[in-house]
């Protein structure tokens, strides 16, 4: 008997690296987070501005996105979950809300964390503010912004269009 | 059946890391098929993408390029994780089926955002032959290797390939690398993967392309001369490299008698050959002779290699061809996999 027939198993660890593009159209958005500001971009078709630019195209005309257009900082919530289940990896203590948030001048929501409340005082319609870490750790990623937090401005009646992607 | 044709083409010219995002890279060849062809987004009734998600390092990243389509009102879409030449094979049996009769297929290949010959290795036996990584050149040159102890093929008549393929490509704006090279310029070239040389393989490139598909009626409004699909098929090799004669494609030569090609005279083939010698045995298999039929006359994938477009690439240059009035009857072809696993074989004529 060989020794290669007592062998049941190997481990071949696999890996790929790779160049990613944000692509032309979405560069100034990302640049606009380095720098603490939020801009999105306005289809020249539709005129909805998307923050965030997706791909640098409006999927609904199929069109490249045109101008920038600095949005926020305020908005509002417009779904959210309590999440309270652990995961590993998990950077934000149990429970906590994941919200879809519909900055003030866009017309796409966008993902965030909503703290400096309890949990179960999210609710859809509520006014939240981004609060920005230390300038020493802004990026190109929505990551520049720790959170948000309610402002304590009246909730707004959402209209079915709002946030609706 | 029911006849159907390519009737519009379009192509991006090849690119070596371009910063656009697959969407971006992508719409700007939708837009462009359409406008030739002249159709409204509304009477399309199928589209049909092919990339590869592996390549872009994203899982489920083709659901981005939806956005190139414009999906609102809805639409009906698929997509293939493969070249977008099996895209098309897709439309065409959508269109058979009755449910629509304009269809768009599109693919792009942003071959330069990874190490492509180590991705492209993924395409292995999962268990015995991708965990080694022996890269998809090296896979490549061990069937080479295979081709010229049997003899059928020599270096020289791989050089030959190579030089036509350059010389060719100098009138092809999608192209890549090109230029006049003798053989004995390119057989004193060192080996960058024995016995390849680096000029006999395929240049990775970025690119993408789109073709339109009709049935019928709507092919004779939409083109003076629609490309006819007479015969496609697609077949597959075992992924055992082992199991396999390396020396010759029976599934291309399978996948040609199905699709007729001997049927009649070809006047010129694509063959997605992104090696050298691998052209050589898809000449054999498909049943072409060099001296009857122009072959790759845009200088093939040797010359521009956008993987997972340069298949969908074949068949828009052999419906171009048509268009032209240059060809009467032309061969596309595409390969996927290793040492030209799978083959698909297409004959399109002019009327």
């Amino acid at each position: 008997m060989s020794e290669a027939d007592g062998i049941l198993r190997v481990r071949q660890p696999i890996g790929v690296q790779y160049r990613w593009s944000a692509g032309p159209n979405a560069t100034s958005h990302l640049q606009g987070l380095i720098e603490g500001r939020l801009i999105g971009k306005r289809c020249p078709g539709c005129e909805l501005v998307y923050f965030p630019p997706r791909n640098g195209v409006c999927p609904k005309c199929a069109r490249i996105l045109g101008a920038d257009v600095e949005v926020g900082p305020r908005g509002t919530v417009t779904t959210f979950c309590i999440v309270n289940v652990p995961f590993l990896g998990q950077k934000v203590k149990i429970p906590y809300v994941a919200a879809q948030i519909l900055l003030d001048g866009a017309d796409i929501s966008m993902q965030h964390l909503i703290q400096e409340c309890e949990a179960d005082e999210v609710r859809i319609g509520m006014r939240v503010e981004p609060v920005w870490k230390d300038r020493s750790e802004w990026g190109p990623t929505l990551e520049s912004i720790a959170h948000f937090r309610p402002t304590g401005e009246p909730d707004v009646k959402l209209g079915s269009e709002a946030g609706a992607s | 059946m029911r006849d159907v044709a390519i009737v519009g083409t379009a192509q991006r010219p090849s690119q070596v890391e371009t910063n656009l995002t697959s969407v971006e890279l992508i719409l700007p060849v939708i837009d462009e098929v359409i406008t030739k062809v002249g159709i409204d987004r509304s009477e399309i009734g199928f589209w049909c993408h092919g990339s590869c998600d592996y390549m872009s390092g994203q899982p489920f990243s083709f659901v981005a390029a939806v956005d190139a389509i414009g999906a609102w009102p809805p639409i009906v879409e698929s997509h293939v994780e493969a070249d977008g030449a099996l895209a098309l094979y897709e439309a065409w049996v959508k269109i058979q089926t009755g449910e629509c009769d304009i269809a768009v297929v599109f693919s792009n290949g942003k071959t330069t955002s990874g190490p492509i010959d180590r991705i492209l290795t993924l395409q292995a036996d999962p268990y015995t032959v991708a965990p080694l990584w022996p890269g998809f050149d090296a896979m490549s040159a061990l069937q080479a290797q295979a081709c010229l102890d049997s003899g059928v093929v020599t270096e020289r008549a791989m050089a030959e390939v190579a030089s036509r393929s350059l010389a060719d490509a100098k009138t092809n704006a999608i192209a890549y690398a090109k230029g006049d090279h003798s053989v004995d310029e390119l057989l004193a070239r060192p080996y960058t993967v024995a016995p390849l040389r680096a000029h006999d393989c395929g240049l990775p490139v970025d690119g993408a392309n789109a073709v339109v598909l009709a049935a019928g009626d709507a092919a004779r409004r939409l083109a003076k001369r629609p490309a006819w699909i007479r015969g496609i098929d697609h077949r597959i090799d075992t992924q055992r490299l082992g199991a396999r004669d390396l020396t010759e494609s029976n599934s291309a030569r399978v996948a040609a008698q199905h699709a007729g090609v001997g049927r009649d005279k070809v006047d010129v083939a694509e063959l997605h050959a992104p090696y050298t010698h691998q052209e050589l045995l898809l000449r054999s298999a498909v049943g072409l002779d060099a001296n009857k039929t122009r072959i790759n006359p845009s200088g093939g994938a040797l010359v521009a290699n956008p993987a997972m477009a340069a298949g969908l690439a074949r068949f828009a240059e052999a419906a171009e061809a048509i268009f032209a009035g240059g060809a009467d009857r032309a061969v596309a072809h595409c390969t996927s996999g290793p040492c030209l696993q799978q083959n698909l074989v297409c004959v399109m004529e002019g009327e």
